[in-house]
């Protein structure tokens, strides 16, 4: 006699809601790299980019405005070398453009090595370390290894970058956890209650959307005294972005605590005597989060770049502060583009990061509704 | 339809006062404005002639009087055209906004145009050829218009046009043509300078509306009607054009309306500014780095108005072309 087919003994298994969320987000290739990408790039820039990058933010070296040295495996003879190396560089004059540039010099080679000391860093802002992912042995005052070229104070743009993420990428969480915190509540409380508290805010929401976004974000930016400290502009600067996007989220949270409102399990919970706040918090809001997580999630890239465009115009972050948007104003000129193309290596960085959000929010707008069609 | 036309002024009427409200309490918010530091300037010089300029720009402005009489004052001289003056530039703002609108009006009815043209057919043909290969590859592009941000996409081919074209191709045209008059190498000149803003908004500005029509049109291909016309024997190119896109495109009026006519004067300030165009949009971001507030405002007044209209004429022609919406 054959066995049971393993299927046939398996009893059929009742199913959470998040687990067949899990289940279906899963066979989304594209979501899951968009998650782990993101997870990496949060880890690596918010959590240590002191350890990943070789030097300090603010560390300036005398090569100014360096192009990036090549990391190489082979050397000028053709051999092969296991353990990657850079060359030095070597300032040069250009006579005619009368232009400081520099140069490989092949002679002087630098080792890569890993984990290996240099300016020290407090881990997590706590633990003392000097521990970097990567740098030189050198003892050779000379040495260097950027990566990513210099900027026009002899500083390594590889670090600043790495560093520079750290302001990024957390506006765009914190700004929409403002958001979401406002969009939803306030939502919530105009669809519960109806009448003249759900008319004030829709009307609220209405004239926020009169105005055009981006003029209004820079009009308010603009308006944060130039003698406040970096911590309280970079935090105005979030509460701002939060409150010009909030009604959007308001509108569509309203939408759908409109028509839970109406079911069956809100007269359940009415009637063991659940009051008006928890009937919102615990049973109506639960119900659209899954909703507004998606949208969360697909408007985090547009609080980063509002957040970069402002920067970039100086109108947000400023100089002590480092942020994407305060590293691109540097390679806004032409002159720039033309002989320091290496300062545009912010925008891949960008791009990856609002590429991964909309992969993953993509993949979560399918899978948060999973008993739908499909 | 009069009923519902006269609704939507009234509510437009409000929203335009308190939109001017809050623009005049956006000029006065920054402390130490260009206004402020200029009559700090004047009254350190302290001569006689400053103190006349001091005293005229009190009386102008109202420095002295209460918030809401200097508001009225300002709204009161808006209306009657005049804006204030840019103290940047020391030239009333009336004067340096008119010489930029020709062509910001002009570069964005083109980008309007340009971007709507590529679009629609494209959205068009993804529909109804779904699934196919030109489909997928539109999709594509369209994904990546949609989360390309204009002005980083702008800096990246000039990038491209710098390094590997060697032509450093921003503003409008080049230096021996910017005063030249017009003939055949100027436009060339302008052609030439032109293809980047171009690549720009074809990419950025036609991701979304693709999308969209798209979806709409599949969604009104599988409606009965089209059958219907399709049985009674209506050529294919009919039952699309005039049955399905007529009826598919009503969502569109709402972003031309909301979106595209804004644009007309807004344009795309970051694009603008990093391609060097001479349009508003700069205009507005550099008065807003100076704190040059009277111009800021001016043109916060200016795009917010055209939102409301945008929106206003959106809605009255859909409820003109889709019947359901005046019975409401």
């Amino acid at each position: 006699m054959a066995k049971p087919s393993p299927e046939l003994k398996k009893k059929p298994i009742s199913q959470s809601y998040w687990s067949l969320v899990w289940w279906r987000f899963k066979k989304n290739k594209l979501a899951i790299v968009g998650g782990i990408l993101l997870i990496v790039m949060y880890f690596s820039f918010v959590a240590v980019p002191e350890f990943i990058s070789p030097y300090d933010l603010e560390r300036r070296s005398e090569y100014t405005e360096a192009r990036p040295q090549t990391i190489r495996f082979v050397d000028q003879n053709g051999k092969f070398h296991l353990r990657p190396f850079v060359y030095g560089l070597e300032r040069k004059v250009d006579p005619v453009a009368r232009r400081r540039s520099y140069v490989e010099n092949p002679d002087r080679v630098y080792e890569i090595y890993f984990f290996t000391k240099g300016d020290p860093y407090k881990l997590f802002g706590l633990i003392p370390a000097d521990i970097h992912l990567f740098g030189t042995k050198s003892d050779d005052p000379a040495a260097s290894v950027f990566i990513m070229g210099t900027d026009s104070l002899g500083r390594d743009y590889f670090s600043r970058i790495m560093y520079g993420g750290r302001l990024s990428l957390m506006i765009g969480l914190i700004g929409q956890f403002l958001t979401l915190l406002l969009g939803s509540v306030l939502g919530a409380i105009s669809g519960y209650y109806g009448g003249r508290v759900d008319i004030i805010i829709q009307r609220v929401t209405e004239f926020l959307a009169a105005f055009p976004d981006i003029p209004l974000f820079m009009a308010l930016a603009a308006a944060i005294p130039a003698y406040w400290s970096p911590i309280l502009v970079y935090f105005m600067l979030t509460v701002i972005l939060a409150f010009v996007r909030w009604g959007g989220l308001a509108r569509q949270v309203r939408g759908l605590i409109l028509s839970l409102r109406e079911r069956e399990f809100v007269l359940a919970a009415k009637s063991f005597g659940a009051d008006d706040s928890r009937l919102m918090f615990r049973h109506l809001l639960p119900g659209t989060m899954s909703h507004v997580i998606v949208i969360a999630t697909l408007s985090i890239p547009g609080m980063i770049l509002a957040e970069t465009a402002l920067s970039w115009l100086g109108l947000g972050l400023r100089a002590p502060l480092t942020s994407w948007g305060v590293l691109l104003q540097e390679s806004m000129t032409v002159y720039a583009i033309r002989f320091a193309p290496w300062l545009l290596w912010t925008i891949p960085f960008l791009l990856i990061v609002i590429l991964a959000y909309n992969m993953l929010g993509d993949g979560l707008r399918d899978a948060l509704d999973p008993y739908g069609a499909r | 339809m009069l009923n519902y036309i006269l609704r939507r002024l009234v509510y437009a009427a409000i929203m335009i006062v308190l939109v001017s409200f809050v623009s005049f309490v956006i000029i006065k918010l920054p402390p130490g404005d260009f206004l402020t530091q200029k009559v700090e300037q004047l009254r350190a010089r302290g001569d006689r002639s400053a103190e006349a300029r001091i005293e005229d720009y009190r009386i102008r402005y109202g420095l002295d009087r209460p918030f809401i009489e200097q508001y009225v004052g300002w709204v009161t001289k808006f209306v009657q055209g005049d804006f204030g003056e840019s103290f940047e530039y020391e030239r009333p703002v009336k004067d340096l906004l008119g010489e930029r609108l020709t062509m910001t009006v002009i570069l964005a009815l083109a980008t309007l145009i340009f971007t709507w043209a590529i679009a629609i057919p494209l959205g068009v043909y993804s529909a109804v050829k779904q699934y196919s290969i030109g489909d997928q590859i539109i999709s594509v592009f369209s994904f990546i218009g949609l989360g390309m941000p204009g002005f980083l996409l702008a800096l990246l081919i000039l990038y491209f046009a710098i390094t590997v074209l060697n032509q450093e191709a921003t503003g409008l045209f080049s230096q021996q043509y910017v005063d030249a008059p017009w003939s055949i190498g100027r436009v060339l000149d302008l052609l030439n300078h032109l293809w980047i803003p171009a690549i720009v908004s074809a990419v950025t500005g036609t991701g979304g509306l693709i999308r969209i029509m798209r979806g709409n049109l599949l969604e009104t291909l599988g409606q009965p009607f089209i059958e219907a016309a399709r049985a009674r024997g209506l050529a294919n190119r009919t039952v699309i054009w005039k049955h399905a896109v007529r009826m598919a495109i009503n969502p569109l009026i709402v972003i031309l309306g909301s979106e595209a006519i804004p644009s007309i004067i807004t344009g795309n300030a970051l694009v603008s500014i990093v391609l060097n165009l001479p349009t508003i949009g700069p205009l507005f971001v550099e008065s807003l780095r100076k704190l040059d507030m009277y111009m800021a405002g001016t043109c916060i007044v200016f795009f917010t108005l055209l939102l409301l209209i945008g929106n206003l004429l959106a809605d009255l022609v859909l409820a003109w072309v889709d019947p359901r919406i005046r019975l409401e």
